[in-house]
């Protein structure tokens, strides 16, 4: 069964997606509300993780339920070079590009839900399923997120 | 006639009324020393404006001058009284440092100069803005304090001329969540409760909402109901121990930035043991499902131990709740300027609604406003949101909306949400605001985190113009200064929380070259050559009356419908509560009657955010949950504040105000009796932690966050353990330091960390982790007032308890007939 690959890829762009929030939260400190809540919606992914890795040892397979950590010393370096370049005009332009690769990657995870779910009905495997009910919306409200920010944000780069 | 000090006993004598009784009339006067009613010229008529109960008052005037006030016994907000800063707070007017010439920076200072230099400078800058980057370079940052005539013209000049997404009012701090929620949970901002439900109500729920405080006046009726046959229940969430507190039959301490948590279980026992409407929610609402579902995971032992508060407290207090026949819920700073504030506000409004307690008398909401004309600064669009409840992602509101100005729809900017104040701050932070205007209003000590804010607003790069009646620490900052009328010189209308219209007229001249602040906008959109699409001016009124007119029009047919309102009828009488028109020409009490809402997907003024990411939904989303316009029930998930306490930072610091002072004390620190009564900043702490930290009433001590630090008196009171409270009232402009600390830090924002809800973009100032530590011993109490929550606990020298001087006596009459409708 080709099961098996679907959950290691869940639980690889779970752990992307979060890693790539945190990394979006400390690149643009100087951007409160990215920061915070880039890391608010990090931890999501993160409890996606555990779950991941929760749910597929009934499948056999072995994923690692800890999220991939946090570099904390390079978090540190990101967030200062955050706020001594916060006063220039072109981090706009790397806002956008990173809040462009969020919003991507949380469509992709999305879909992954969906083909999880997919299967979760195939299987007749209810908590799979409910796994993924609960889940999946979370997913979306990351993306919209991403998005709404990307459109708020990209007028007063863009034009200024 | 009786002689009360207001100072010590801020709400006066007792007229004590039973449920469904008239509140009874007491006409509170207060004038300069030597002047009696005889001697006054004319009265004039007005309403509050130190804090957002829209008391109703006349002005007394003498050869020109005001020399008091007096309340209007026939309003239906207030039957007579006045709240402490009313009665003295006039006063401020005849200040002899008003600003009364324009200023602009020459050689790096402040000088003065003619209002053709001043504005000409202004128009230069913008048209070299617009020439060379466009309207994004702008922003407008206005207030809580002006009138709806002066709103409706910054909204139409900066939305509809300039084109600019960048405008917002102060109201952001004290009201945005107010608002949000409000359109969150019935698709519209619009009050679904009146004051007149004090009078019905059985049980009165106030979540965090210092009442006593906050609304003197209203407070007064709660007592006066408290104080008569078959009382009314409250209920009291607020980490101190606030007057409301003390009058409590529960009273809810929960620790900050945890009021979703406490809500959620609330809800949940209203739930599970079925205290609900359930033929309510099945005709008139969406989403009660999520709801169940959602606080299903909050059980009260689960909540004690995230909010600190006895399981046994959450459910007698639901159970009061769940048994009401009657409820008024309350809400105000507590709730919004904590962590998740708009989603903590939406539960509030959940429990009304899943117990079908709205439209009738004595069962409603009061999501509460913090300053006078904070309603208007909403519905005029100065908060940024389109005129008149308009929808700015819905294209046939846009389109009527430039019908209204006759410009081009593509001309108003509706791309995306207005720019709220923090992100203005970030854009003229990293340079792409260039010019910012503000008017009455005081960012440099009233934002969180000042020394990042100061660093902002003395940048070269920015031009800042400040509209201001006194050289306040932003206006020290600014390229050009305005000097503008004020309350009682000159004249507009304002909306209190009720929904109450005031008309306010002015009663003497400003000083000096002072200007009323709609004059000098219409002349900056003249002189910037605004026009409309057929060339005629974009302004194209010129005094308040014609001004009011406009909006009338602007407001047809939506909400806040005013067209049944005028200035004649507005004269005499009392304030009248919108809408009105032709349907409801006296206004209308009640909204949501019978469970009609402003909700249709046509007719909305939001398709609402999700409540922790802020995400916009669009209109299909919309469409899809609420075709038919119910109102919408919103559940929400918990989430931890995003500072907690931890072992460097053991507290939990939370800001606030006091009774006798408003704002950063521009009027009332220039108020004798006011002043008096809270002349400096102090710092609270409970009787436990002053123990443990070593610290006596009294004390110096230094109070750090990880962004600065603030020196200050102790008071040893009430407050919940581990919590430290800082009134937000004292800046600079009294001291040696002029407009930033020199030496110890005073202002409370020192300290606050740069964080907003993300749904209403209000900052939290309620949660910051803090530390405490005792810098010397005091040989005398701290300043604090002693007759609010800042009340001492344990010994406490008698002389020392707040009273006013000689001259803060005022008259007292009591109307034993009643009077007021």
């Amino acid at each position: 069964m080709k099961f098996g690959l679907v959950l290691g890829e869940m639980h690889r762009s779970e752990n992307d997606l979060a890693h790539h929030l945190l990394l979006v939260s400390e690149r643009h400190k100087v951007d409160h509300e990215i920061y915070h809540l880039a890391r608010d919606l990090a931890r999501w992914s993160q409890q996606h993780v555990r779950d991941i890795a929760d749910i597929a040892t009934d499948y056999g397979q072995d994923l690692n339920p800890e999220p991939h950590g946090e570099a904390s010393l390079m978090e540190t370096l990101r967030e200062k070079g955050s706020e001594l370049l916060g006063r220039r005009p072109e981090t706009g332009m790397l806002l956008l590009h990173d809040l462009r690769e969020l919003y991507v990657k949380s469509c992709g995870v999305s879909a992954d839900w969906e083909l999880l779910a997919q299967a979760a009905q195939g299987m007749k495997d209810r908590n799979l399923l409910a796994l993924a009910e609960k889940c999946h919306p979370q997913t979306i409200r990351q993306m919209k997120w991403a998005n709404g920010k990307l459109k708020e944000s990209a007028t007063q780069v863009l034009t200024s | 006639m009786t002689l009360k000090d207001r100072i010590a006993e801020p709400w006066g004598t007792r007229t004590p009324y039973g449920s469904g009784g008239d509140w009874p009339v007491r006409v509170d006067t207060h004038l300069a020393e030597g002047v009696g009613p005889q001697d006054v010229d004319r009265w004039v008529q007005s309403a509050s404006l130190l804090h957002s109960n829209g008391d109703a008052m006349d002005i007394a005037v003498k050869d020109n001058r005001i020399v008091g006030v007096r309340g209007r016994a026939s309003d239906r907000v207030n039957h007579g009284r006045l709240g402490p800063k009313d009665l003295y707070g006039w006063q401020a007017n005849a200040s002899p440092d008003r600003l009364t010439k324009p200023l602009v920076r020459v050689g790096g200072k402040l000088v003065e100069t003619d209002w053709d230099t001043a504005m000409q400078r202004i128009v230069d800058r913008s048209k070299a803005l617009l020439a060379e980057q466009g309207p994004s370079a702008i922003g407008f940052y206005t207030t809580g304090q002006l009138f709806s005539e002066e709103y409706y013209t910054l909204g139409t000049l900066a939305h509809g001329g300039i084109g600019t997404n960048h405008v917002d009012g102060n109201t952001r701090l004290c009201t945005a969540t107010a608002g949000e929620a409000l359109k969150e949970s019935f698709g519209c901002d619009g009050q679904p409760g009146s004051y007149t439900d004090v009078d019905h109500a059985d049980v009165i729920a106030l979540y965090g909402h210092n009442v006593a405080e906050t609304q003197t006046v209203l407070w007064t009726r709660m007592l006066d109901r408290l104080a008569g046959p078959n009382p009314p229940k409250i209920i009291c969430v607020d980490p101190r121990m606030t007057p409301v507190a003390r009058a409590a039959t529960v009273h809810l301490a929960p620790r900050p930035g945890t009021n979703v948590a406490l809500m959620n279980a609330i809800l949940h026992e209203i739930i599970a043991n079925g205290w609900v409407d359930r033929e309510y929610i099945d005709a008139h609402t969406v989403g009660f499902p999520d709801l169940e579902k959602e606080v299903k995971n909050y059980p009260p032992a689960l909540a004690a131990e995230i909010c600190g508060v006895p399981a046994e407290q959450i459910q007698e207090a639901a159970s009061i709740i769940g048994h009401a026949e009657r409820l008024l819920s309350t809400v105000l700073q507590g709730f919004y300027q904590s962590n998740q504030a708009t989603a903590a506000a939406v539960q509030v409004n959940n429990v009304n609604i899943i117990r079908g307690m709205l439209g009738k008398p004595g069962c409603g909401i009061l999501q509460m406003n913090g300053q006078p004309t904070a309603e208007n600064t909403r519905e005029c669009g100065a908060d940024g949101d389109l005129a008149a409840f308009r929808n700015w992602s819905n294209d046939a509101h846009v389109k009527d909306l430039a019908r209204v100005w006759n410009v081009d729809p593509f001309s108003i900017p509706h791309y995306s949400p207005p720019t709220h104040v923090m992100q203005m701050m970030r854009y003229a932070e990293d340079g792409s605001i260039r010019m910012l205007w503000v008017s009455g209003t005081n960012p440099a000590v009233s934002l969180p985190e000042l020394a990042r804010i100061r660093s902002i607003l003395a940048q070269e790069r920015l031009f800042l113009v400040v509209q201001d009646i006194f050289l306040s620490e932003t206006a020290q900052l600014a390229d050009v200064v305005l000097p503008a009328a004020t309350w009682g010189e000159k004249t507009g209308t304002f909306t209190n929380v009720d929904r109450t219209v005031h008309l306010s007229e002015k009663a003497v001249d400003p000083p000096g070259e002072a200007k009323a602040d709609l004059e000098i906008f219409i002349d900056y959109a003249h002189r910037m050559g605004l026009q409309d699409k057929d060339g005629q001016p974009l302004i194209k009124w010129h005094d308040p009356e014609s001004a009011f007119e406009a909006w009338k029009e602007c407001t047809r047919g939506r909400p806040c419908d005013y067209t049944g309102i005028s200035y004649d009828k507005l004269r005499g009488g009392s304030g009248i509560q919108w809408p009105c028109n032709e349907e409801n020409p006296e206004g209308t009490e009640r909204i949501y009657v019978d469970g009609r809402f402003w909700a249709h997907p046509e007719y909305c003024e939001t398709y609402g955010r999700d409540l922790i990411t802020g995400a916009p939904m669009d209109a299909s989303e919309y469409k899809a949950l609420n075709p038919a316009g119910k109102a919408i029930i919103k559940a929400a998930e918990y989430m931890p504040a995003h500072e907690l306490p931890g072992q460097e930072f053991p507290l939990q610091l939370i800001t606030g105000r006091t009774l006798y002072q408003f704002h950063t004390r521009t009027k009332t620190g220039r108020v004798p009796e006011l002043q008096a009564a809270a002349p400096d900043v102090w710092i609270e702490l409970s009787a436990d932690d002053a123990a443990a930290y070593g610290i006596a009433e009294g004390d110096l001590a230094e109070v750090e966050t990880p962004r600065g630090s603030v020196q200050a008196r102790v008071r040893v009171s009430g407050i919940r353990n581990g919590v430290l409270f800082l009134p937000f009232h004292y800046g600079y402009w009294d001291t040696e330091g002029g407009c930033q600390p020199d030496g110890a830090g005073r202002a409370a924002n020192e300290l606050t960390i740069t964080d907003w809800d993300a749904a209403s973009k209000q900052p939290i100032f309620k949660t910051a982790a803090a530390r405490i530590t005792r810098v010397s011993a005091g040989d005398r109490p701290s300043p604090a007032p002693t007759t609010t929550a800042s009340a001492p606990v344990g010994d406490f020298p008698e002389g020392a308890r707040t009273k006013g001087m000689a001259s803060a006596l005022a008259d007292e009459v009591i109307d034993t007939a009643g009077g007021a409708r």
